[in-house]
């Protein structure tokens, strides 16, 4: 359409909570460092200054204590954001979060709603060691009465997170470590509210389908893209919501290339590559010309030092192979 | 025995032989080897099977005689004649 | 119980369609019995029994086109408990091994098929097809088990379209059909299918086996007066070409050179201490094939004889036994009379010699004091395998052959 402007997945995320701050005086960001220190990624630089101390709370070092607190915010009517450090951190308030906001709509027979947004980072790459490399998306995309979304791009950096805070439930976004400073065009002008329904085709493709989600997209289209010059040509779908899956777009895919490859930060192990893998078998059995691969991180606790970490995540090297091992070539 | 009695006598011989000739029009002044590549085993078994269907004895030297159609029906009508 | 599979008829054969059942679940099987008939690109061929048993189930329906190690049927046998199922390949499977342990050894059955497994994983058993490759090859109509499988061992939906594509399917397509086809009168066969196997064989056989050629000029004179005495005194059915007296020579004068009868398999020589004479009979229009007289010399020149009529009556049927194409231990090609002077023939692999024949013809003949006489002479060619033998060996088969065609009466 009209103009585009370049900005970073961070500027993006800024942003968002900027334009919903804006927009919605109901919204308030709430989290360890998120007010002074601008947030542990820096995605909320500058926004104390702008929007003061009510609505840029920082808090405790106690995740289920602010997260409660938000919870019961959005009980009693407010859009909270909440911003947790490190999906490792979350495990501190993981039982806020599968015991209260992701059950109370049934419990209490649809008479409550928790429209809590909860932002974190996850992934590895950085050096950060096991304590804060984690990719535990999958734990979280298990539980019925959460969504689960996946900025995988600027754009949808930029958008989803107003999408999320017009969702009635509670909404976890994902934010990939490595991301925070890849950069991508936006529209100069909004709005940006962004799909959160259903995954989205990245590059197209007849040979095979490579299933991703968050930071492990652009090792993906990196491996598409090598694999495109040996003539291989693949459909990349990016997940963006990992609850719920877009079942359909994975199987439309499938039954066209044949081949699947799921690429999956997590380990293999109870992966949603496991889940992904599970519903192609269970929907595009028939279409499938080999056994569905998968990319995931090495069964270990992710390994502080360089090489290792390298060595044990996802990489475009493995994917290629994966795709050469499902192609048969 | 007509001769298309014996005329058809021979050729149910050479397709019992060569069943894979079954229907094949036969020329009956070309000789069978030329025909239908009928080898030298599959000769001597047309030759049982024409001694078996007409009693006739038919001695090795005679062989080349019923190598066509036309050769074996007036062998056999001589040699039957013959035979009586 | 023990599966019944579809033994491999040669070389150049890895599949054939079931055409009927001659024995029926229930039925006693003895070692021997014909349990089934199949259709290959060398025709209808009747599959043995190779152990005593009662036939349990049919696990292939008529029509159906399977790969040589597929289960056809389960026997039961007679010390059966229980329900294990052990998978028994028939001893004439792919190579006649020679020194096999007695499949009567239990122990000696496994051991031979986890080596057959390594060498023929891609054609023994069940093979792997992708779930897509199945559901294209159905909408085309096209049978699985005709496509050849990736250098993997799987059929992919590659395999599958490559075989759509190069437009075999149409031309060896007999799909899958519930009927039983109808029951051949004549020998059905395929020639450019039967063109292609032998066009493989002969290949590979050029390509892998090192080849010598010897040859001599027989005279045959002798041999041709003794047949005239002989069929001058025998009624029509009883006579004698010369083809029985010449296998019977050519088997006498093989066990005094071993190394031109037997197999090479998994690298070595495996000499035969039985000589199956596999006898090269061409098929009218084209084609070839070439069933044994088992234990040739040890047949008199009468029995050569029966079952050289046997066989060629057989071969015109189209019911030849899968033991008699699968173990000939050499192979004779006999031109016969009015076609050619010589033939310098290709092996048959594994086996490592073929003896041609030429055709018996008159020729100039230097006898004693240097007179030139008219003879009947033969001019025999060896082609042999250099892995196992050498060009003595194959000239001293030839002597050993011109000596005894001398003395017909005391084959």
């Amino acid at each position: 359409m009209s103009e585009t402007r370049r900005i970073t997945y961070r500027d993006a995320i800024r942003e968002a909570l900027s334009e919903a701050l804006t927009k919605d005086e109901r919204v308030f960001l709430m989290g360890e460092d998120v007010g002074r220190y601008g947030g542990a990624y820096a995605c909320s630089k500058g926004l104390l200054e702008e929007f003061g101390e009510e609505r840029i709370r920082d808090t405790p070092l106690s995740e289920s204590g602010f997260t409660g607190a938000g919870i019961g915010a959005a009980l009693a009517g407010m859009r909270p954001i909440i911003e947790v450090m490190t999906v490792n951190f979350s495990l501190l308030c993981l039982d806020q979060i599968v015991n209260n906001a992701a059950t109370l709509r049934h419990m209490s027979g649809g008479q409550f709603s928790v429209p809590v947004v909860i932002r974190m980072a996850t992934g590895a790459g950085r050096q950060l060691a096991a304590q804060h490399s984690h990719s535990l998306e999958n734990w979280y995309a298990h539980v019925p009465g959460l969504r689960v979304l996946a900025p995988a791009t600027v754009v949808d950096a930029r958008g989803m997170l107003w999408s999320a805070l017009e969702c009635p439930d509670p909404v976890i976004i994902f934010e990939h470590a490595m991301l925070y400073n890849e950069e991508g065009d936006i529209a100069s002008e909004g709005p940006w509210t962004a799909d959160i329904d259903h995954a989205a085709v990245r590059r197209d493709g007849d040979d095979a389908t490579l299933i991703t989600y968050g930071g492990s997209l652009p090792k993906t289209l990196a491996a598409a893209n090598s694999l495109a010059e040996d003539g291989i040509s693949c459909d990349v779908i990016d997940l963006r919501s990992l609850r719920p899956l877009d079942r359909e777009r994975i199987v439309a895919s499938v039954v066209k290339t044949h081949r699947a490859v799921i690429v999956d930060e997590g380990w293999k192990t109870g992966s949603l590559a496991g889940e992904v893998s599970a519903q192609i078998t269970e929907s595009a059995f028939f279409d499938l010309d080999a056994p569905v691969e998968r990319v995931c991180t090495a069964e270990a606790p992710i390994p502080y030092a360089q090489h290792l970490e390298l060595a044990a995540l996802p990489s475009e090297e493995k994917i290629v192979a994966a795709v050469r091992k499902a192609l048969r070539i | 025995m007509t001769d298309e009695e014996l005329k058809n006598l021979v050729v149910k011989a050479l397709f019992e032989v060569a069943p894979d000739l079954e229907g094949e029009d036969v020329d009956p002044d070309e000789s069978f080897r030329d025909q239908f590549e009928i080898d030298s085993m599959d000769l001597l078994n047309f030759i049982i099977k024409i001694h078996e269907a007409t009693g006739v004895d038919i001695p090795e030297k005679d062989y080349p005689k019923l190598t066509t159609l036309v050769g074996c029906v007036a062998y056999l009508k001589h040699h039957r004649q013959g035979a009586r | 119980m023990t599966a019944f599979r579809m033994p491999s008829l040669g070389a150049d054969m890895d599949k054939a369609t079931l055409v009927e059942w001659l024995k029926q679940p229930g039925e006693a099987i003895k070692r021997g019995d014909i349990i089934a008939v199949v259709e290959t690109v060398k025709g209808a061929i009747e599959i043995e029994a190779f152990e005593e048993g009662v036939l349990d189930r049919h696990a292939v329906t008529p029509g159906e086109s399977v790969l040589v190690g597929t289960t056809l049927a389960f026997i039961r046998n007679e010390n059966d408990e229980g329900t294990s199922t052990k998978a028994v390949v028939p001893p004439e499977d792919i190579t006649p091994a020679i020194n096999r342990k007695p499949e009567t050894e239990k122990s000696g059955a496994i051991e031979m098929i986890s080596s057959n497994a390594s060498r023929t994983a891609h054609v023994v058993g069940e093979r792997k097809v992708s779930p897509v490759a199945r559901k294209r090859a159905a909408e085309a109509g096209v049978d699985i088990a005709r496509i050849s499988s990736g250098e993997d061992g799987i059929i992919g939906l590659a395999q599958v379209n490559a075989f759509i594509e190069t437009g075999e399917a149409e031309q060896k397509e007999r799909t899958l059909t519930q009927d039983a086809p109808p029951k051949t009168e004549k020998p059905s066969l395929n020639l450019d299918v039967m063109r292609k196997a032998i066009g493989d064989a002969m290949t590979k056989s050029k390509r892998e086996v090192p080849h010598y050629y010897v040859a001599s000029t027989i005279n045959c004179t002798a041999l041709k007066s003794w047949l005239e005495v002989q069929n001058a005194k025998r009624t029509v059915t009883e006579r004698l070409l010369y083809v029985a007296p010449l296998i019977k020579a050519v088997a006498r004068a093989l066990k005094e050179t071993p190394n031109l009868n037997g197999f090479f398999t998994e690298g070595a020589f495996h000499p035969s201490t039985r000589i199956h004479v596999g006898v090269a009979a061409s098929l009218r229009g084209e084609g070839l094939i070439a069933p044994a007289i088992h234990d040739t010399d040890e047949l008199g020149v009468d029995d050569c004889m029966k079952g050289l009529r046997d066989l060629v009556t057989r071969v015109r049927t189209g019911r030849i036994r899968g033991s008699e194409l699968s173990n000939p231990t050499v192979t004779i090609s006999i031109l016969g009379e009015d076609t050619a002077d010589s033939v310098t023939p290709v092996i048959y692999p594994p086996q490592v010699a073929i003896i041609g024949c030429g055709a018996i013809v008159q020729r100039p003949w230097v006898v004693a004091e240097g007179a030139v006489e008219p003879r009947q002479v033969m001019t025999v060619t060896v082609a042999a395998d250099h892995r196992a033998s050498d060009g003595r060996t194959a000239a001293r088969f030839l002597r050993t052959l011109d000596k005894l065609l001398q003395a017909p009466e005391a084959l």
